[in-house]
């Protein structure tokens, strides 16, 4: 195999984002092109307006309920570990990155390189998506989003817990937990069914459409209706229960209405006061989507990589520590990757 | 230590106070002594002993983590010790332990150890706990623990925990040191009230009733009350015991440490009950201002420079007790009496009683107090005393009375907005207002969150909502469009303000939906009001 200064010719930073130039295609562009590869569906790597992609099914189903009128007019669906080969002797295969469903690694072969693009990822058990897996290789590409010391997520069930035992505590509170609507929603509805939790699950009405989603795949979250349904004093049903809604309406107008409501956040930042303080929860849940700092030094350890590239987060840090292991490591100056996304 | 760990923890993410003081209640009740007894004092802040210097958890985790990447993780979390206790790398031929050990063994550990013993101690702690176990250990440790918990929020969880008033703790609470044994098993029921009487105590205090003038004026006259300024300082009280002399705010709080040069010149033995002042001109020049004195208050350790610029002074209203006699029973008049007697002998640099105002009717009330209403805050009102009266806690009916100047009024603009805490937290519920200058800018003169009904709140936060502009963080900017008539009790100069003005207790007095911003008042119009004459004595 190859070195990665050779890599370098033909997988490139573009203001679009990471291109691979014998095939021309993108690895979640930023902006539209003309042939991307999608590592998952989230909205800073999912973007629409592409003529023609490469991804999951499942990501491919999400792309199609979050652009409803986006079309693209080719789209190849690619099973984990199904190959394709692309002009200018690529080869390109998908591998899962256990971040959420239908998330995947992009692994590009040229040249006797091999490279992997692992978009977002995590080692920590998720029931609903396929688990990360190792995939040798020349260059790793990495993200670096909880890369710092300080960042080391509890077992999910822990953080799940928490929340079980809140609820007993304060059986007269509405338990309003704020979720990302992709994945961490579902990841956490999950994991309460499976720590025993049996009532229903009460939606925020952005939750609804990817839920539904999920339940195509064939996942089942038990009984949960919309908080629409209930009308002033009807929500009083909620008490002792768990809502679910996006981040942001924790702190909004809406959240007024639950009974005695008890703001929860479920993210990766939550291991650090002062940001769980911020989103005004009083119960941080640390349950994230992403590798934290072991996880990371550990994955990079696995794939065998010389090079590793990093993408978005705390660059600096990852960036220093494996290069004190003897790891050529650089940052890629990319644009449009959410901070705080999680 | 593992349920004081929790126990911090919940008190931290919790915003409601009520829910904060139940949180402590159930610790206290699941809690054994000592150990409920060491978390009070953690909590209350009445530990007096740190258990290490807050420089050695910074050297541990220097010797096992690369510094840049401990400088990296600092910057991200802002916080030491959050940082140590999230970032520190468990050693792998760490000692192990079974279990933690308790709060009071911990405390006991540390303080019983030399220099060396005391590291290598903390050391096994931390390779042994979780993050928050960490940052407990750390935080009471250096006494840092900050769980959004007041000394007074903490008196009120015991005094719910006996179902006794709140001034019954207050009256023991100097009287007693951790661990608290004695008060918890009063709590508990098992002991009797602990004896607090040799102790310097503080008395809860007697407050007063605001005048209502259609029905209190008549009951007035010389014959049966008394009258005095009601000064613009911090009510104190004065207690001492012939070996040591304390000053408590009106709360309770032991603010001692802040007025050293007052306490060196206590020499009786005795409670007295007064208001705090400082006199930059000398006894015989004017009383300092409010913000003269609050520079005083800010200060724990009062440099020799300050203490002479800033001397503080203690005028008298009342005496609660004298060489072991308690005079709290006896009327007022006799108090009174006693009181004149003894502040004779005084130092008049550092002790003044405060003096009656001589009257005979219901219009010579009316003119003190608009007296008081001239002196651009010095003098808050009047005081009105019955003659009669026992000294009591509370507030009760008729004894006192007093009469406040009118507030100062000014139309100011509405120009920033920030949410609220606890159950307002939804709401844009914190305003801050401004003054246009001769430039034609808005200069922001003061801040208020209160002085409107929840109806107007509703209706406050909508209009915010409809009007943003930019975003400073938690501060959302709006258009300056509505206009506030603003209420408040002075105004004075203040360098620390854009505006180069402060005001003393600000409310919202009326929300002027009618009045078009370009009418609201000018800066110009508040500096006439402070720049009036400022002397009284």
């Amino acid at each position: 195999m190859g070195t990665a200064s050779s890599a370098e010719n033909w997988m490139q930073v573009r203001p679009e984002g990471l291109y691979c130039a014998p095939a021309d295609i993108y690895i979640d562009p930023h902006q539209p092109v003309e042939r991307a590869a999608i590592t998952h569906g989230h909205a800073d790597h999912a973007r629409p307006g592409h003529k023609s992609v490469f991804a999951t099914p499942e990501t491919l189903a999400i792309m199609k309920t979050r652009y409803p009128d986006d079309a693209p007019s080719m789209k190849h669906l690619l099973n984990y570990g199904e190959k394709t080969d692309l002009a200018g002797d690529v080869r390109l295969w998908l591998a899962p990155a256990g971040h959420i469903l239908g998330s995947a690694q992009v692994v590009i072969e040229h040249a006797n390189q091999r490279i992997v693009v692992s978009g977002d990822y995590k080692r920590h058990s998720d029931p609903t998506c396929t688990p990360f897996e190792v995939v040798k290789t020349d260059v790793f590409v990495t993200e670096a989003t909880f890369a710092l010391p300080v960042f080391s997520h509890p077992p999910l069930g822990h953080e799940i817990d928490k929340l079980v035992r809140s609820m007993s505590l304060f059986p007269d509170r509405a338990h309003l937990v704020g979720v990302y609507s992709l994945g961490k929603c579902q990841r956490v509805m999950l994991a309460l069914r499976q720590a025993g939790y049996s009532h229903p699950f009460y939606l925020h009405s952005a939750l609804i459409r990817l839920t539904e989603l999920y339940e195509a795949h064939g996942f089942d979250f038990g009984e949960w209706k919309p908080v629409s349904d209930y009308k002033g004093r009807e929500k009083e049903i909620m008490r002792g229960r768990i809502v679910l809604a996006p981040p942001s309406a924790l702190a909004d107008r809406w959240s007024r209405t639950l009974p005695d409501m008890l703001p929860a956040m479920a993210s990766g930042w939550m291991q650090i006061r002062a940001r769980a303080r911020q989103r005004r929860a009083e119960m941080a849940l640390i349950i994230s989507d992403h590798a934290d700092w072991q996880d990371l030094l550990q994955t990079v350890d696995d794939t065998g990589a010389k090079d590793v590239w990093i993408t978005h987060g705390r660059v600096e840090a990852l960036e220093h520590a494996l290069t004190q292991k003897g790891i050529r490591a650089k940052a890629l100056a990319l644009v449009g990757r959410e901070e705080d996304a999680d | 230590m593992e349920a004081f760990a929790t126990m911090l923890d919940d008190l931290y993410f919790t915003n409601s106070n009520l829910a904060k003081e139940e949180i402590l209640a159930n610790y206290f009740r699941s809690t054994p002594d000592p150990d409920r007894g060491w978390a009070l004092a953690a909590i209350a802040g009445t530990l007096n002993f740190d258990l290490f210097k807050r420089n050695l958890s910074k050297s541990l985790i220097a010797e096992r983590m690369d510094p840049e990447l401990f400088a990296l993780s600092y910057d991200y979390v802002g916080e030491l010790s959050e940082t140590i206790a999230l970032a520190w790398p468990v050693s792998e031929n760490a000692v192990r332990l079974n279990r933690l050990p308790s709060l009071s063994e911990v405390i006991r550990e540390f303080q019983s150890r030399s220099k060396q013993g005391i590291r290598e101690y903390l050391t096994t702690m931390l390779d042994n706990m979780t993050p928050p176990q960490r940052w407990a250990l750390l935080k009471l440790g250096t006494r840092g623990l900050r769980v959004g918990m007041s000394a007074r929020s903490v008196k009120r969880t015991l005094a719910r925990m006996k179902d006794v008033d709140l001034e019954v703790i207050e009256e023991l609470w100097h009287g007693l040191e951790p661990p608290y044994e004695g008060l918890f098993a009063w709590i508990d029921g098992t002991a009797d009230m602990p004896d607090v009487s040799s102790a310097i105590a503080y008395l809860p205090v007697m407050l007063a009733h605001p005048l209502d003038e259609e029905k209190d004026l008549e009951r007035i006259s010389p014959a049966t009350h008394q009258v005095e300024w009601k000064w613009d300082g911090i009510r104190v009280q004065l207690a001492a015991n012939g070996t040591e002399a304390r000053v408590f705010s009106r709360t309770g709080d032991d603010i001692s440490r802040s007025f050293p040069d007052l306490l060196g010149a206590v020499d009786f033995v005795g409670t007295l009950d007064g208001e705090l002042l400082v006199l930059p001109e000398g006894p015989d020049g004017a009383v300092g201002t409010f913000n003269d004195l609050q520079q005083r208050l800010n200060k724990k350790k009062p440099s020799a420079g300050l203490m002479q610029r800033l001397p503080a002074h203690f005028r008298a209203y009342d005496v609660l007790n004298l060489e072991g006699e308690n005079l709290r029973p006896e009327p007022l008049a006799e108090r009174r009496r006693r009181l004149e007697d003894f502040m004779d002998d005084l130092d008049p640099f550092r002790f003044s009683i405060s003096q009656l105002l001589k009257f005979e009717n219901v219009r010579d009330l009316a003119a003190f107090r608009d007296e008081a209403s001239a002196s651009s805050g010095l003098l808050e009102g009047l005081m009105i005393k019955d003659r009669s009266s026992s000294y009591v806690s509370g507030r009760p009916k008729h004894a006192w009375y007093k009469w406040k100047c009118d507030p100062m009024l000014l139309d100011a603009v509405l120009m920033y907005a920030q949410r609220g805490h606890g159950k307002r937290s939804s709401y844009y519920s914190d305003y801050t207002f401004g003054l246009w200058n001769e430039a034609g800018d808005l200069l922001p003169i003061g801040k208020a969150y209160f002085g409107f009904t929840d109806e107007e709140l509703k209706q406050l936060d909508n209009w915010v909502r409809s009007h943003k502009q930019q975003r400073f963080g938690p501060v959302q900017e709006v258009k300056k469009e509505l206009v506030f008539e603003v209420a408040f009790d002075s105004a004075h100069r203040s360098s620390r303000h854009k505006s180069g003005f402060a005001l003393r207790f600000p409310r919202i007095h009326r929300i002027r939906w009618d009045k078009p911003a370009s009418e609201a008042n000018r800066l110009s119009d508040l500096e006439q009001m402070v720049g009036q004459n400022r002397s009284h004595e």
